[in-house]
């Protein structure tokens, strides 16, 4: 087999890789616009934030340490003890849920009838927010993540191509594990939405507010909770992402990546999100690999969103999307 | 008492159809122009100029430019800053290529580089709407900054890779360069800006406006009572990015001086210029203004305050500055999703009975 396949083979598969991170932060955005319409902008920065105070509490800080230190001229830091690695999961995942509860209290109940694009404006406003929380309540210093998950090449691949084509493939570890994260939360995801009554609620105030409030479901109490479920696929892909390159700022930056894995596969639909998410991280990972070269390489800053844009002229709905009917 | 049509009676078609029909916005617009040209150039110095009125004076002008593209014809736009950028290139291109040509000429003509790139980029909001819209405009914003970073010709091939402006005069008094007089700057960018204002605020008046307008409330409408789309959508596009165009070549000549693109023209430019437009008021000139004035101000008062006044650390005041800034927005979008330019509004037409409101 000649080499260059061999080499494209090799970034084919990490492409397939890259796209499964791609799509468990996309997956955060399709949940939020299907149940409420509203596209959030800040499942990024809530990625980030909870990878920040999942490591806070891990290390054991104190919460405003660098703002209680400026205004009333103390030294403190940490509290010196260290949680255990599922407990402060379990932590994080209630001030992600406090955090949910406080968006929908402070924010979105007053924006109910507001058009989409103000909706959209908020969760900016909300992104820069959040940002701003994170790095005051936790400090702005880089972290490393560890909560446990395996890294580095995986040598069984690496034996196995060898054999095959002369050539060990590198496949880093962290990446079949959040592969196989993904996979688990897309299924709980969706049996979740399927067979349970809190689901099926769901769908519900997704498909038609009115109608759901008239049989009886609470819209707050179904907001609170969809962005609780945002808040914690913001939480696996910010311990898959932070692990794989450390807390900090450019952890928030991941939402502008699924943007377009959101584009190509539909604002609504979770399989488009994973297909979205493949595609666009085989494509940019194969065309920085092929034309790269020749046009001065770093090309997988635009190539996700010129992708997408090309794709949506022809198709505006995106590949899974619902059939955009418009009415005057 | 002094805000009101009452006796002020027009006698023709002009008088009644200008901007300011009411005698009292007549007048404050007038002072504001000649503090604005004949008092504050004579009393700034380096710091203000730097710190506040330039800020203020090219933000208001790219304010503008995607107000008309947000604002009045509903198109959001979230690739401001590569917008700037190729105005600022363009800028720098005309500038090195043909130095004896006067600077306010290469302005303009990157304004209208800008306009053409705007309306490429333009084309697929005639598939692409909303939110997709915004997103797709995004790629816009990386293209261009990639391509002005990956492309030696539009840096002329420097080591640095940086763009810095060469020294021009307009009528013997240099503007850009080491040695500008930071009133010089200032009368330059402040010119533009007046001239854009009008610009846009009549083409919004006009039939131009009004088809953006009608695009905005609902585009399908628009088309079946013959509002063209294409020309409608295409002409918001080309005559916003030719404001921010425009902001962009003053931004780096007049302002920075030096400019690497990503740093300077980076999706947070396009963020800031969109806040300014939103918390200013969409659809609003005046809008524009405060917005700018708003987010250029208030760091520099925040920073005083924390840092000057209560002595905390940079950084801190920096994160602070994410948070307050955030907390505006969603309170604006709360409270009052208009913006500024409704406050305003508002109180004016309180002012209009005062002080016998019934």
């Amino acid at each position: 087999m000649p080499e260059q396949l061999v080499y494209a083979m090799e970034v084919f598969l990490n492409g397939l890789m890259a796209g499964v991170l791609y799509a468990l932060v996309a997956l955060g955005f399709v949940l939020i616009y299907k149940a409420s319409g509203i596209f959030n902008y800040a499942q990024g920065v809530m990625a980030l934030f909870a990878a920040l105070t999942l490591v806070g509490i891990m290390e054991g800080q104190v919460p405003f340490a660098h703002l209680i230190n400026a205004a009333f001229g103390t030294d403190i830091h940490h509290f010196g003890w260290h949680v255990p690695a599922l407990l402060a999961i379990l932590l994080t995942m209630v001030v992600m849920i406090g955090l949910a509860w406080l968006v929908n209290y402070f924010v979105f109940r007053h924006l109910v009838s507001q058009e989409p694009i103000i909706l959209f404006m908020a969760t900016i406003g909300l992104a820069y927010f959040l940002e701003g929380v994170g790095d005051i309540m936790w400090g702005a210093d880089i972290k490393k993540l560890d909560v446990g998950l395996p890294q580095g090449i995986n040598e069984a691949i690496d034996e196995f191509t060898f054999g095959v084509f002369d050539y060990g493939f590198f496949i880093d570890n962290l990446d079949i594990v959040a592969t196989v994260i993904a996979a688990l939360l897309v299924a709980s995801l969706i049996i979740f939405a399927q067979y349970t009554k809190q689901g099926r609620a769901m769908r519900a105030v997704a498909d038609d507010h009115q109608a759901a409030l008239s049989v009886g479901i609470s819209l707050n109490y179904i907001w609170v909770m969809v962005w609780s479920l945002a808040g914690f696929v913001a939480l696996v892909a910010g311990i898959v992402w932070g692990t794989k390159s450390g807390v900090q700022f450019s952890l928030s930056l991941i939402a502008l990546k699924a943007l377009p894995v959101l584009m190509l596969g539909g604002f609504t639909s979770i399989p488009g999100a994973i297909v979205g998410g493949l595609i666009i991280g085989v494509g940019e990972k194969l065309f920085e690999f092929s034309i790269g070269p020749l046009i001065g390489g770093a090309t997988e800053n635009w190539f996700a969103y010129v992708l997408a844009l090309l794709f949506l002229v022809f198709r505006p709905q995106g590949l899974f999307g619902e059939k955009i009917i418009e009415r005057v | 008492m002094f805000y009101r049509e009452a006796g002020d009676f027009k006698t023709s078609y002009a008088e009644d159809s200008q901007t300011f029909p009411i005698k009292f916005d007549r007048y404050r617009y007038y002072v504001v122009l000649l503090i604005a040209f004949a008092v504050v150039p004579f009393i700034i110095n380096d710091y203000w100029v730097n710190a506040v009125f330039l800020p203020f004076l090219i933000y208001a002008i790219a304010a503008i430019g995607l107000n008309i593209l947000t604002g009045y014809c509903g198109q959001v736009s979230l690739g401001t800053g590569g917008f700037m950028a190729v105005g600022a290139y363009a800028c720098y291109k005309l500038m090195t290529s043909f130095p004896e040509v006067s600077i306010l000429i290469h302005v303009i003509l990157a304004g209208g580089i800008t306009a053409a790139v705007g309306v490429v980029f333009g084309l697929p909001s005639l598939r692409i709407k909303g939110f997709y819209l915004a997103v797709a405009t995004l790629a816009a914003q990386f293209f261009l900054v990639w391509i002005f970073n990956r492309v030696p010709w539009f840096y002329n091939y420097s080591a640095s890779g940086q763009i810095s402006a060469p020294e021009r005069t307009v009528l013997g008094v240099s503007v850009t360069g080491a040695e500008t007089a930071p009133w010089a700057a200032y009368m330059v960018c402040l010119v533009f800006l007046t001239l854009s204002a009008i610009l846009a605020r009549n083409l919004t008046r006009g039939m131009a406006g009004r088809k953006w307008m009608a695009i905005r409330d609902m585009d399908i409408a628009a088309e079946i009572i013959g509002v063209d789309p294409l020309k409608a959508k295409l002409s918001a596009f080309a005559v916003s990015s030719f404001f921010i165009g425009i902001a962009g070549a003053l931004f780096f000549a007049v302002y920075l001086g030096a400019v690497e693109v990503g740093e300077a023209f980076g999706i947070t430019k396009s963020f800031l210029v969109l806040f300014m437009v939103i918390i200013g008021g969409l659809g609003s000139i005046f809008g524009s203004f405060a917005g700018a004035a708003f987010l250029v101000l208030l760091p520099v008062l925040l920073k005083n305050l924390l840092v000057g006044g209560l002595g905390w650390p940079t950084d801190l005041a920096a994160h602070l500055e994410f948070v307050i800034v955030g907390a505006l927005i969603i309170a604006f979008l709360v409270a009052e999703p208009h913006g500024l330019a409704q406050l305003w509004r508002v109180a004016k037409e309180k002012l209009r009975l005062w002080p016998f409101p019934h």
